[in-house]
């Protein structure tokens, strides 16, 4: 086991899938010798050369585009969109061809493209630097959509995203990449659990908290404090938000019985949604009271100084928790 | 003293401005920078042009029969512009790729199409007819220009790998608005990527002249991106042979991309759903008859005795057969069973997927018996 950051850790995932398979390349917006904003391509450009790393055009839909055509060449090419408010110039590329040019062949031309985003808030951003736009994603067939939270799966998953046979869009939330952890930089991947399976970060009988991505650390945070009032929360970080593991899911609300979904994203037809959705026709009889979303309002994301107005925090998310559980809260007053 | 400034372009004009090797009534015009690309071009392979177009011209009418008798939901007709495509598409070399829009059937019968796969897309049997890597095109495309940064990043793949290989897309002069054919053409010139730029300028975006996507020649607009490029008489198909093997030699050679603009009129409507009476004067319409391409080159063969008859018949002949094909391949698509729409939309396996793919066949399996 190695500590280190979970960008770091993206690097490291990067630079084994290149060494692995020549046909990874890599593509995107000041990756080569900058290293990318975030630095997440640091060094890579000088270690296999600016035909694998490449420094491309200030045109989105042109990296998708031509990411596609690599693909149809049989490379696996790795797309950074530079921060999550540039992906929509890249829209078309990704949901009319990225998504569909399997379908539309029968299966004869593969699109192992990964797509990076550098994703949501929290960090004092300028507009169009903070967003969520995963539903989006979420909500077009053809693509799978992963996100992580610490950098042990950062490193893993990355490099199975990349040796997927299928699209994915990768969510890195930028206000973890400076978050340590271990990570087994020996391990094989054929160890590793599939990407598409969610993880239960936190056993606990009372409730069950889903989230994905940055908002795991705010949950397992409000696990701790809820056990010292008593609650035992359980909290499930989904990890792959596209498809999502509903035998993870249903298993505990099968448990617990009462559940809160959060995330960053806006609320209407989001993520959340689709799980409590789901939850609700696969494990109505479990259910002990309405699951409840904590998410982003149904705001444009708002300018810096208000954005801790916007995201959920710990607080909100207790407060949802004293909601499925019945106990004094937000809307029925402290002393109910 | 008044600023020196780009003019603005008489669109009108275009076909005059063009390259040309056969003048609309088939005389043969020297043009010392085209001439050298078709010095081997001999009778008998502009018979087979010749035979090539007429065929195409058949397919074309029949994919509009299927299309009225409602065999095909769907037909983008290519009647005007055999020449921009055959011309081209046969100056290819089998190893090249291409990536087309989905006006393209002269190209896709060029590069080998069987007569059923004409249809199969139209039909909506299929979304793609063939196995892109076997004919080395890759399926129809219809969002308009997407497919021109395919190409590019095609392209690019055959520069990295120092192949000899060229990546070819086309695209009308409606797509020329797009940002995708725009970037197409920075990603291309800024990677030097071997590729070349097929633009047909058929006129018509649906109902929109071309004057309303470009006030400038549009072969005049690939030099602003560092790309040279040729304007051809797009009616002309030993033109369009010449200009494409200049650009596919300029490409082969390393020296990065190359465009064309074929210039040349779309006789027949957008679509079977679309109707020109309401927006195209029938006297441009009349005008442009009197450049047809495949007159054209009959015209030149007869002159100078290179085509009789008998041989227009044969070629005529060869069309109807081809026609037959594809009307009995249409008539005999046998629709995909029900489950066969969850198959591929991953290329692994999707927990998601598969449990809708369960419970519609659990649905469909509840009328077996009633």
């Amino acid at each position: 086991m190695t500590e280190i950051t979970l960008g770091k850790a993206l690097n490291a995932g990067l630079r084994k899938a290149m060494s692995d398979d020549e046909k990874v390349v890599l593509m995107g917006e000041d990756i080569g010798k900058l290293g990318g904003v975030f630095r997440i391509t640091d060094g890579l450009q000088q270690e296999f050369g600016a035909a694998r790393v490449i420094d491309t055009p200030l045109a989105e839909s042109g990296i998708v585009g031509t990411a596609v055509g690599l693909a149809f060449r049989g490379y696996r090419p790795v797309v950074e969109i530079q921060f999550d408010g540039f992906v929509y110039p890249a829209f078309d590329q990704i949901v009319s061809q990225v998504a569909k040019l399997h379908y539309r062949t029968q299966g004869r031309v593969k699109m192992p493209i990964t797509i990076r985003i550098p994703w949501a808030g929290g960090i004092g951003a300028a507009e169009h630097h903070s967003e969520s736009p995963e539903a989006y994603f979420v909500h077009t067939a053809g693509l799978r959509v992963i996100t992580v939270s610490n950098p042990q799966d950062a490193y893993r998953c990355l490099q199975q995203a990349i040796a997927s046979d299928d699209p994915v869009i990768f969510f890195e939330p930028k206000r973890l990449y400076h978050h340590k952890g271990d990570v087994d930089l020996e391990a094989s991947l054929a160890d590793a659990p599939p990407v598409g399976v969610a993880r239960v970060l936190r056993e606990g009988t009372d409730a069950t908290i889903i989230t994905y991505g940055a908002m795991v650390s705010t949950a397992l945070d409000a696990a701790s404090a809820a056990e010292d009032d008593g609650v035992s929360l359980e909290v499930i970080d989904l990890r792959s938000i596209s498809p999502i593991d509903y035998d993870t899911v249903t298993a505990s609300v099968r448990r617990t019985g009462r559940v809160v979904v959060a995330h960053e994203a806006s609320r209407e037809a989001g993520v959340a949604a689709e799980v409590i959705a789901s939850i609700t026709e696969q494990c109505f009889e479990y259910l002990e009271a309405p699951p409840l979303r904590v998410t982003g309002h149904d705001i444009p994301y708002p300018p810096a100084k208000l954005e801790k107005f916007h995201l959920p925090d710990l607080d909100r998310i207790l407060d949802a928790v004293d909601r499925v559980l019945d106990r004094p809260n937000s809307l029925t007053g402290a002393e109910s | 003293m008044s600023m020196q400034t780009t003019p603005i372009a008489d669109t009108t004009q275009d076909l005059e401005l063009s390259e040309r090797l056969l003048a609309p009534d088939g005389t043969r015009q020297k043009n010392p920078e085209l001439d050298p690309f078709v010095a081997d071009v001999d009778a008998a392979q502009l018979r087979a042009l010749h035979r090539d177009m007429v065929i195409l011209r058949r397919i074309d009418a029949e994919g509009i029969a299927l299309q009225r008798q409602g065999q095909l939901g769907l037909w983008a007709p290519c009647n005007g512009q055999e020449a921009a495509q055959i011309g081209t598409a046969r100056a290819l070399d089998p190893i090249d790729f291409v990536f087309p829009s989905y006006r393209e059937t002269g190209v896709i019968y060029a590069r080998g199409a069987q007569p059923g796969d004409f249809v199969r897309v139209w039909r909506g049997e299929e979304g793609a007819p063939f196995d892109p890597a076997e004919m080395r095109i890759a399926p129809l495309q219809i969002i308009i220009g997407a497919q021109t940064l395919h190409a590019v990043g095609y392209a690019m793949g055959i520069k990295h790998e120092k192949a000899p290989e060229v990546a070819v897309t086309y695209f009308g002069d409606g797509a020329t608005s797009q940002g995708d054919v725009n970037e197409a053409m920075v990603f291309a010139a800024s990677y030097q990527a071997p590729i070349v730029f097929v633009c047909q300028n058929n006129h018509w975006a649906i109902s929109e002249p071309v004057a309303v996507q470009s006030q400038y020649p549009i072969a005049g607009r690939a030099p602003g991106f560092g790309i040279p490029s040729l304007r051809v008489d797009g009616n002309d198909v030993l033109a369009c042979m010449a200009a494409m093997r200049w650009a596919l030699a300029h490409a082969r050679a390393g020296k990065g991309p190359a465009f064309i603009e074929a210039v040349t009129y779309r006789m027949g409507p957008h679509t079977t759903s679309d109707d020109p009476t309401r927006y195209r004067d029938p006297a441009e319409l009349e005008a442009w008859r009197t450049r047809d391409p495949i007159a054209r080159l009959e015209a030149h063969l007869r002159t100078a005795g290179e085509l009789d008859d008998e041989q227009v018949a044969a070629a005529q002949a060869d069309a109807d057969v081809m026609a037959r094909e594809m009307r009995a391949a249409c008539l005999g698509m046998v629709t995909r069973e029900p489950l066969a729409v969850f198959d591929n939309v991953y290329a692994e396996p999707h927990c998601g997927i598969d449990r809708q793919r369960d419970e519609y066949a659990a649905y469909i399996s509840s009328f077996e018996g009633v």
